[in-house]
């Protein structure tokens, strides 16, 4: 599935909570219960996301096709966001991941996650997914 | 009962008006502002004073021969009287306006260092020390040699005064303390940690930025060497603040900063600089931050510190008993004398988690390390949820916040 379709698919669902913010964070934290963890002996500080107010890592392999995400997080919320991030860029190629703009976020009411106060790593997070994929990118260049 | 005592000190309709951002709304609700320790709001006396300056007086200080600048003039040393006078200080030009406490606390270690400390010797803090107390004194040590101590704490969060005893030495230069812990809220004994401090001629520093806001501060009675605070966590502006020196070490020590007004003489060989306080005042200073200070201040003290403090303890010991009914819930910070500001933890939760759902209810509490890393390592923490507490805030919003909590904790469980 594409990177827009998957975020397209994730608005609409967010569109049945409407202004309810309780289901909105209820939802994220039921996504972030669900995410896939990392294993504590893995969680070195080399996969640890700088600029979180809590803990944030995040892990990333390559097929030589597409890559894969793994996230964990010592704050509900913070997970809750990782899923949603690993749920649109996971199995993508790394141009496409690279390319994506990812504006669902501002759709689906978690805008406030983006400002630099918050400091919950969501920009570090993107901003790390994106590095991982130019790295993996540059390994088909050459 | 605390309805009834809450009455005689001071009514709450009338006082929450003085406040235009209380009557706002953050994410459809009433906003509840719990986080007074990391900035307090504004009473409309501040904020048109500052209009006021702005519209009608402004014009530069010490300078001109014009009517503004004269006005001005008077204005702002009228405001550092005010400071003096809040302060019990001796005299007017002991009083400093800095950017804020940050900048007052860099101030002395860097004069103060510079012109008393050299290698071997020593500087002591506490355990509960914000950075901005930790990090002046770590830099002044690694540029002179010198070492940093610390003073340990109890369990509680308090002082450890046997061990305080034995760390002062003959290499002790100076002690730097905050009076009130911006994190366990702990109010420090520090009157009698500077009589320990004087008995060995050690000049003692004391970082007033959580205290100035709830409780009367004596300098002459504390006989504080140095004493900072921040005017924003006093409901006064942002980046004014005020570093209060004993004249004798003021005199002695170099400029921090050099420029215009510090001066008494200029030429390209040599300077000879002005009499306190203009000495430490380089620059144009933030004149509209000073008379908003001193209009702070008498809005202050039209309610009296003493009321402030005594509804402020109810809110205090209210909150503590609300919370401590919560299950999973654990207060850092349990010292017998404490301000309004309360620091936990919830089992299970990250306090990050807490902050935003109770964002979402309208409620603003600070989550993370406030600053104080070094505390939570002891702790063995990362950080914890703080909420604390002005006079404007009430039992209502402290019930509201109780609630709010209890949601959080059901839905991130």
């Amino acid at each position: 599935m594409k990177i827009e379709s998957i975020e397209n698919e994730i608005i609409e669902e967010f569109e049945i909570f409407g202004d309810d913010w309780e289901a909105r964070y209820e939802y994220l934290i039921d996504l972030g219960k669900s995410l896939p963890l990392i294993a504590q002996s893995e969680k070195s500080d080399n996969l640890l996301i700088k600029g979180c107010q809590s803990k944030l890592w995040l892990k990333s392999s390559f097929d030589g096709n597409l890559v894969n995400f793994f996230a964990d997080s010592d704050a509900i919320i913070t997970k809750g966001i990782a899923a949603l991030m690993i749920r649109v860029l996971n199995n993508q190629s790394p141009s496409e991941i690279l390319s994506a703009n990812l504006d669902f976020i501002n759709s689906i009411g978690l805008k406030e996650h983006l400002s630099p106060t918050r400091a919950n790593g969501l920009v570090s997070l993107i901003k790390q997914m994106k590095l991982d994929a130019l790295a993996y990118k540059s390994q088909i260049v050459n | 009962m605390l309805a009834e005592s809450k009455k005689n000190l001071f009514n709450h309709s009338t006082i929450r008006n003085d406040f235009p951002i209380l009557s706002r709304k953050v994410n459809n609700r009433p906003l509840i502002y719990l986080d007074s320790a990391a900035t307090a709001q504004k009473p409309q006396v501040v904020i048109d004073a500052v209009d006021n300056y702005y519209k009608f007086q402004n014009a530069n200080i010490h300078r001109g021969v014009h009517t503004l600048s004269q006005e001005i003039t008077i204005a702002y040393e009228e405001a550092r009287a005010t400071v003096k006078k809040h302060l019990n200080a001796a005299h007017a030009h002991e009083i400093i306006f800095t950017k804020g406490t940050t900048d007052s606390i860099n101030l002395v270690a860097y004069s103060f260092g510079k012109k008393y400390v050299n290698e071997g010797d020593e500087i002591l803090i506490s355990s509960m020390e914000h950075h901005s107390n930790i990090l002046p004194w770590q830099q002044l040590c690694d540029d002179k040699g010198a070492t940093l101590k610390v003073i340990p704490i109890n369990t509680e969060g308090e002082i450890d005064l046997k061990e305080f005893k034995i760390l002062l030495s003959a290499k002790t230069k100076i002690i730097a303390i905050t009076h009130v812990s911006n994190t366990l809220g702990t109010i420090n004994p520090i009157k009698e940690l500077i009589t320990l401090a004087h008995q060995q001629n050690i000049a003692v520093l004391i970082d007033g930025a959580q205290a100035v806001p709830h409780l009367l501060v004596d300098v002459v009675d504390l006989d504080a060497d140095f004493y900072c605070f921040s005017a924003h966590k006093l409901f006064g502006p942002t980046g004014v603040g005020v570093l209060y020196g004993k004249q004798k070490w003021l005199n002695e020590m170099p400029p921090y900063q050099t420029g215009g007004g510090v001066i008494k003489t200029v030429t390209f060989e040599k300077t000879t600089f002005a009499d306190l306080p203009l000495k430490f005042e380089a620059g144009t200073p933030h004149i509209s931050g000073a008379i908003g200070l001193a209009a702070a201040i008498n809005y202050v003290n039209a309610i009296g510190i003493n009321n402030i403090s005594e509804y402020e303890n109810e809110l205090q010991v209210y909150a503590t008993k609300r919370l401590s009914e919560i299950d999973g819930l654990r207060i850092i910070g349990t010292a017998a004398n404490k301000a309004a500001v309360i620091s936990f933890v919830v089992d299970g939760l990250h306090p990050f988690d807490i902050g935003v759902i109770l964002d979402k209810q309208g409620i603003a509490v600070r989550t993370g390390h406030h600053c104080t890393q070094p505390l939570w390592n002891i702790y063995g923490l990362q950080g914890t949820v703080r909420v604390s507490f002005a006079f404007y805030n009430t039992i209502e919003e402290i019930d509201s916040f109780i609630v709010a909590l209890k949601k959080a904790i059901k839905m991130l469980i």
